[in-house]
């Protein structure tokens, strides 16, 4: 099938990846301003930090002064668990989401009517960056629910006009079947749920370049440009990578456009920084460094200086599709102990409280992360104490079973857990090797 | 009447049997019997041995998991209906039977049995009840573990 085509002529929800720069920073100041003093009026931890600094919203004279306000940090939002960031009432919240927190307590977010407008409007963009258009058939296979993955594109594609399949995750078979009878021309997903969708179609005598498959919007983890020539080499498609995070909105804060050269923030509505990580100062365009994100719109829960912990730098170079807004350089690592698996965050403090709660004490315990057929999967393995060690089989297997579903009742990912005998888990200068990734990115 | 066994977590791989046997062996302890109950992953080493307290600080001192539980040694006639009569007894009192496993020799002509029971106390009273030969401490000691 020829999957050639003419450049689609620009969706007008488009203009503002547009706008002149100057324009642009006026823009970013104006809603800048006007979100500070919500966020000063309405979140007491926010205002009593502005108090700490002497600060007041009439400090901003520029955009530059953002640089004055205080971060806001994961730990923030655990410590106010669950609504003390919001800066609407709740008879104004039209939805929750949720993503994990660093331990037993997931992070929840909030969205106003017009915040899941606003949301519907960065996806739009986000498709519309790639090419996706009225037409399209898209099959959304990223999870719905309290993840915004799922949700987020599914308004988005609908919003662009294209015809949504809501399959979720999972179920691969019927992925492919659906894929084929249905004539999908875009999937939405992980990268790696996506190379398994290849591997599997392959089994199952699919030729995914037979079909109308087009494009790949792919998202929620970590992936590399080998992945990427990958998949368009054995799927025929053009494979973009969006990003975005619970925290600032859900997926939609960045889309690279057909270029594919980095995603581009869309800067007037999240305004990004590079900061040293260290140091906390602001980095200049091209630099390395943390990507902090202020929400420029947001109602229901504004974050300022939000520190995402993803490791990448600004990129103001033009881009040859004569988007103005910038790009930033595809997401490798980061700047804390976060694990992506399988598109969900996971912390090794998660696992800690998971095991804690079963055990009431917390012997060592080891989380390895491998990639089996371009699948994540995670084992835990802790070592057995006298405490909880005991003499029948039936009971030792309960114990795993119970550790097993601690784990997934605190960090919604299935792990195998494997008990292995006393002072077997490596350990370096005295201190505990938590993680072991085997992934190769 | 009830005997001390030790129990020792062991993985399932190469190698893991070897060596708590050898630590044994070291300090100059006999296994008596012993059984292996197994996984897929791992594995639980049962022992009867003579002094139970030495082989438990032994192996703990080598950094080994080890549990005591109380078993009970029965004698039970060697022919056919022997072990279905102990057993009859056992299930009468309404007594579970988590494992058992077998001495190697004989005693006295007859089959010699380690079992751990659900409730170790209701067995022994059941056991006596019912004429079972459950081996004291002080017979093992003298005839079996000579």
């Amino acid at each position: 099938m020829n999957k050639t085509k003419s450049p689609p002529p620009m969706h007008p929800i488009s203009a503002m990846d547009f706008l002149p720069p100057q324009r642009l920073r006026e823009v970013q100041f104006m809603r800048l301003k006007a979100m500070v003093q919500r966020a000063y009026d309405r979140v007491p931890l926010f205002r009593q930090r502005m108090d700490e600094r002497k600060l007041t919203p009439a400090d901003l004279k520029t955009l530059d002064d953002i640089v004055k306000l205080p971060f806001t940090t994961k730990t923030d939002l655990r410590d106010t668990y669950p609504f003390g960031l919001f800066a609407s009432p709740l008879s104004e919240v039209a939805r929750f989401h949720a993503s994990s927190g660093t331990t037993g307590k997931p992070i929840v977010v909030a969205y106003t009517k017009e915040d899941l407008d606003d949301w519907t409007r960065a996806m739009m963009r986000s498709f519309a960056a790639c090419g996706v258009r009225n037409g399209d058939i898209v099959q959304n296979a990223y999870g719905y629910g309290l993840f915004t993955g799922g949700l987020g594109a599914h308004y988005g594609a609908e919003g662009i006009g294209a015809s949504v399949i809501p399959i979720s995750g999972g179920n691969t078979d019927r992925q492919i079947m659906i894929m084929k009878d249905f004539g999908v021309t875009v999937i939405c997903c992980t990268p790696s749920y996506f190379l398994h969708i290849i591997d599997r179609a392959t089994e199952l005598q699919v030729d995914l370049k037979e079909l109308p498959l087009r494009i790949g919007v792919f998202g929620a983890e970590p992936w590399t440009e080998n992945m990427r020539q990958r998949i368009e080499a054995e799927s025929g498609i053009k494979a973009y990578d969006i990003y975005g995070l619970s925290e600032i909105v859900g997926p939609g804060v960045a889309m690279e456009c057909e270029h594919q050269a980095g995603p581009h923030i869309f800067e007037d509505m999240f305004y990004p920084e590079i900061i040293d990580p260290q140091t906390l100062e602001v980095l200049p365009d091209g630099a390395e460094g943390e990507l902090v994100l202020t929400t420029l719109c947001k109602r229901a829960m504004p974050m300022i200086r939000y520190r995402t912990r993803d490791i990448t730098s600004l990129d103001p170079e033009p881009c040859e599709c004569g988007r103005t807004i910038r790009r930033i350089r595809r997401i490798g690592r980061r700047s804390d102990d976060m694990l992506i698996i399988r598109g969900v965050n996971l912390y090794p403090s998660q696992i800690e409280a998971a095991i804690l709660r079963v055990e009431g004490t917390l012997p060592h315990y080891q989380i390895i992360v491998d990639r089996q057929k371009d699948l994540d999967v995670l084992e835990v393995q802790v070592e057995v104490t006298s405490e909880v060690f005991s003499d029948t089989v039936g009971a030792i297997e309960q114990l795993q079973q119970r550790l097993s579903r601690s784990i997934e009742g605190v960090t919604g990912l299935r792990a195998a857990v494997r008990l292995v005998a006393p002072k077997t888990l490596q350990r370096s200068e005295g201190k505990a090797k938590r993680v072991i990734d085997k992934r190769k990115l | 009447m009830k005997l001390n066994q030790i129990s020792v977590f062991l993985e399932n791989r190469p190698g893991a049997l070897s060596a708590p046997c050898r630590i044994l062996a070291e300090a100059g302890i006999n296994i008596q019997t012993f059984a292996l109950a197994d996984t897929r992953e791992f594995g639980i080493l049962r022992l009867m041995v003579r002094d139970w307290q030495k082989a438990k600080e032994v192996l703990e001192k080598n950094g080994y998991v080890v549990k005591v539980t109380e078993v009970l040694a029965l004698a039970v006639p060697d022919r056919p209906g022997g072990l279905a009569e102990v057993l009859e007894v056992i299930e009468r009192a309404n007594v579970n039977v988590e494992y058992t496993y077998a001495f190697t020799g004989k005693h006295k002509g007859q089959g010699l049995l380690v079992f751990r029971f659900s409730d170790p106390d209701a067995a022994v009273k059941a056991l006596m009840a019912g004429k079972v030969n459950v081996l004291s401490a002080e017979e093992m000691a003298n005839e079996v573990w000579k």
